[in-house]
């Protein structure tokens, strides 16, 4: 297999063909732009579709309504962006379209900067539309796995009749790294479900209202069983120089990259620490992190994040006060230096 | 047959009974006696019969009292976000061309909420026909203004009536969306008496034909009761329509542009998947899909991290680049990372480059081994970075002082001016590369020489580029040969 040196924005659009994509539909808006860009050249070529929509509004509903084909199809948006589409996303899950939606993440609130943040941890993974939905969360730390994982998206979206979302930010997208890339999918799941303008096809429905409130309920109980398997089977995670490891140094996204050099230096100091990576956000590897929790020889563990604490509520939640939790972030755009993480948790254990 | 015995009629296209319809009897609709509704989606479901179109039928439906539609059509239904039929059909008409797409919109929806949708999508001349039922109100949510609500009518967000001066007009969508190019067919009718019934008829036939014949968007706007919202009888509503609400909203036929119009014919492009990698620049871009063709050295123990800066302009992005490109053709891990946005607007570039025998954990370089200073600004920003025992390679063509560091190396290469001397400054950068090939002598003159053609594919400066490589690697050398005497 060849290796490309590529952008990690132009990387998930290659992904995304390789998965069979057949349609994007998006707006621009920095540091995403690049994969509309990407997009607008590529989707063509393999005789799919790309619209530069009027709005990011437009292009979620017309992801809905391109999903509602039966196609696959995606949307990439950054975080001011991500936020205008919320309703979309909502309909979307409520309905249960499989779609595939990017989140070139950046600073905020409101206008923000473009440098890169993971302040939309919470409106990714707890929720951000109305309701009681989730989205499958993949959160990409290479620009190899800005492709795999996109193309991970579309499979499980489809396998689950849910949008994904792969949660990047605006260094993961930008930076150049070798990516290896697979042959297409040829074989797709069948969409019995979807409208094809079709006699077969006639009868069926995507729609998100339900007047009855026990029948609304029961939708919803549905959804909360597909969440619950999704948990069950969906998790992935990595763990780095973890076996013997006292403190547990825990990151997702492009931070990860980082904590993992500052993991090499303490070693290298002697110091016992250890990387614990979800690679989804949604499903959140829990039973992983109770299982180092329960080992006597962790004494704690310390959360990195280009935001104010966002999966540090999630990881404190899991843990259920069973170890202590310490977090540094940056914000604003900040990244943390390799060196700012080996202060950090020099600190923390002097501390404790 | 009369109009309204015709009318009566079950259409295919339209459910026996309305199963989807929850409690009540299955038999009527939800609408309220003397509501337009019902009218308008029996001639809809009347036009698909008529042109055969019932399984490639698409009806969406909105938000508003019309959100059910789905109750009655038999027709695959989609039900949309408030608003945003138009951009939801676009998706669907976009992903299954072969597909009859129709929007149902009322006035709430299509011209308040939805108001960029629909126009948005009128512009493209989307594939699809929208049937606007304009009833002066919001009914489902119980009587308020709407967009096209007139002036001194009273609403329950209007309670002294409409009031220009604080809502402004009521919209003319129709008059809007035929000014917009793409639109084939754009009619206002009413629905009062059985002539204006068949006069809708008439216009919703149009507009659906010309979706089946593939001439582009068409558009129907309908004045229609509604008799809850504006509290009258379904009489006084059909005389309110006749007498006061088309004296502003003028029925007509806007825009018909449709037998002028060649039909778009949907070629589809299909691609054998084994063609993707050539497609997708995969298998073309990639030095390392002709390893073997250049023996490269083997791969030494190192964390190499480069940072390149200069002016926008100078080639400092794609010097990272085709470094990053031959140290990985090299079987190193690599990474490179610009610096983007309004900070490249300024009109200084600089890009991070990284080179290491193990996986690279941040991409960022904020203490580099090398400096590759191409402008003055670039130096003093990054001077000071630099690592001890590391290196500087500045252009002294364009900076007239040197460094002041006293702990790293510093070479000096007026690449500009050499690059000059050979044909172009553009490849100034290549002349860069040169100097950092011969100081850092990890990676194989060959090997480069063969590369770089390969990464920068602009046929003009290939050869030049190679020549500017040498001049570098040549000006190094006759430094060191100095420093040496
Ligand atoms: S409220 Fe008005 S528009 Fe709605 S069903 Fe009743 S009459 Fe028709």
């Amino acid at each position: 297999m060849s290796k490309v040196l590529i952008k990690g924005n132009e990387a998930v659009v290659r992904g995304a063909i390789l998965a069979g994509c057949r349609n994007y539909f998006g707006y621009p808006i920095t540091p995403a732009s690049e994969i509309a860009e990407t997009a607008a050249l590529y989707f063509p070529r393999v005789g799919g579709g790309f619209l530069q929509a009027e709005s990011e509004i437009g292009a979620i509903n017309m992801v809905y309504g391109a999903a509602a084909a039966g196609v696959r199809v995606m949307t990439a948006s950054s975080s001011p962006g991500i936020s205008l589409k919320m309703e979309g996303i909502s309909y979307i899950a409520g309905a249960e379209l499989p779609c595939v939606i990017i989140d070139i993440m950046r600073g905020g609130p409101g206008l923000g900067n473009i440098a890169p943040e993971q302040g939309d941890y919470n409106q990714i993974v707890k929720g951000g539309g109305h309701g009681n939905y989730k989205l499958i969360v993949l959160a990409p730390n290479s620009a190899q796995e800005m492709s795999d994982l996109t193309m991970l998206a579309f499979e499980l979206a489809d396998k689950y009749r849910n949008p994904a979302v792969v949660l990047a930010d605006g260094y993961i997208g930008q930076m150049m790294e070798p990516v290896k890339f697979p042959q297409p999918v040829t074989s797709f799941p069948e969409k019995d479900w979807a409208l094809k303008a079709t006699r077969e096809t006639r009868d069926n429905l995507v729609t998100s209202i339900d007047l009855d409130p026990d029948l609304l309920e029961k939708h919803n109980e549905k959804l909360q069983k597909k969440y619950a398997i999704i948990e069950e089977n969906e998790v992935r995670f990595e763990e780095y120089r973890l076996d013997d490891a006292e403190i547990i140094l825990m990151a997702f996204g492009i931070v990860s990259r980082l904590v993992q050099g500052a993991v090499d230096e303490l070693r290298a100091l002697g110091i016992k620490v250890g990387m614990l990576r979800p690679i989804t956000l949604f499903p959140f590897p829990k039973k992983q992190i109770q299982e180092y929790a329960a080992k006597s020889s962790v004494k704690y563990f310390h959360i990195f994040e280009m935001n104010n604490g966002q999966m540090l509520d999630d990881v404190r939640l899991v843990l259920n006060g069973s170890k202590p939790v310490k977090f540094y972030g940056r914000m604003g755009g900040n990244v943390h230096s390799v060196k700012e993480i080996i202060e950090q948790v020099m600190k923390e254990m002097r501390e404790l | 047959m009369s109009v309204s015995s015709k009318i009566l009629q079950k259409s295919e296209s339209f459910y026996n009974a309305y199963e989807r319809k929850q409690g009540g009897d299955p038999i009527s609709t939800h609408y309220c006696p003397g509501c337009g509704h019902g009218i308008v989606h029996k001639l809809i479901a009347e036009a698909l019969d008529d042109f055969g179109v019932q399984d490639k039928g698409i009806l969406i439906s909105p938000v508003g009292c019309s959100v059910f539609a789905y109750y009655y059509f038999d027709v695959g239904n989609i039900q949309a976000a408030h608003g945003r039929a138009p951009a939801v059909g676009t998706g669907y008409s976009r992903a299954n061309p072969d597909s009859i797409v129709i929007c149902y919109q009322g006035d709430g929806d299509l011209a308040a909420i939805g108001a960029n949708e629909i126009i948005q999508a009128a512009n493209r001349g989307e594939k699809m026909t929208v049937i606007f039922v304009n009833n002066a109100i919001y009914g489902m949510t119980g009587g308020q203004m709407a967009p096209t609500t007139l002036i001194a009518q009273r609403t329950t967000t209007t309670p002294l009536g409409r009031n220009a001066e604080n809502e402004g007009y009521p919209l003319r969508m129709s008059e809007i969306i035929s000014t917009l190019e793409a639109p084939v067919y754009v009619a206002r009718t009413k629905i009062s008496d059985t002539k204006s019934i068949n006069a809708t008829r008439k216009a919703i036939r149009k507009a659906i034909k010309a979706q089946v014949d593939g001439r582009g968007f068409s558009f129907v706007e309908i004045l229609s009761a509604c008799p809850t919202g504006w509290k009258m009888s379904p009489r006084e509503s059909e005389v309110w329509i006749e007498e006061i609400m088309a004296k502003y909203f003028n029925p007509g036929i806007y825009k018909d542009t449709i037998d002028t119009r060649q039909p778009k014919i949907q070629q589809k492009l299909i691609v054998d998947p084994k063609d993707y990698h050539e497609l997708l620049d995969i298998s073309t871009a990639s030095l390392s899909s002709l390893e073997g063709v250049l023996p490269v050295p083997p791969v030494q123990e190192m964390i190499e991290e480069i940072k390149i800066a200069g002016f926008g302009g100078q080639g400092v992005l794609s010097l990272g680049y085709v470094m990053a490109n031959i140290a990985m053709g090299h079987n190193y891990e690599v990474s490179w990372l610009p610096s983007y946005g309004p900070e490249m607007r300024g009109g200084t570039a600089n890009c991070s480059v990284k080179v290491s025998h193990k996986r690279i954990g941040a991409p960022v370089v904020a203490h580099p081994t090398t400096l590759i200073a191409l402008n003055k600004p670039s130096m003093a920003k990054f001077e000071n970075e630099i690592t001890s025992n590391g290196i500087i390679i500045y252009d002294n063509s364009l900076i007239d002082t040197a460094p002041q560091r006293k702990d790293v190396q510093v070479y000096a290469v007026p690449a500009t001016e050499l690059a000059d001397k050979i044909g172009s400054t553009k490849s100034a950068n290549m002349v860069m590369l040169g100097a950092y090939a011969a100081l850092r002598g990890y990676l194989d003159t060959a090997y480069i020489e063969w590369a770089i053609p390969q990464i920068i594919k602009k046929k003009k400066l290939q050869e030049l580029n190679i020549q500017a490589f040498k001049t570098g690697m040549e000006h190094i050398k006759e430094l060191l040969k100095k420093c040496v005497n």
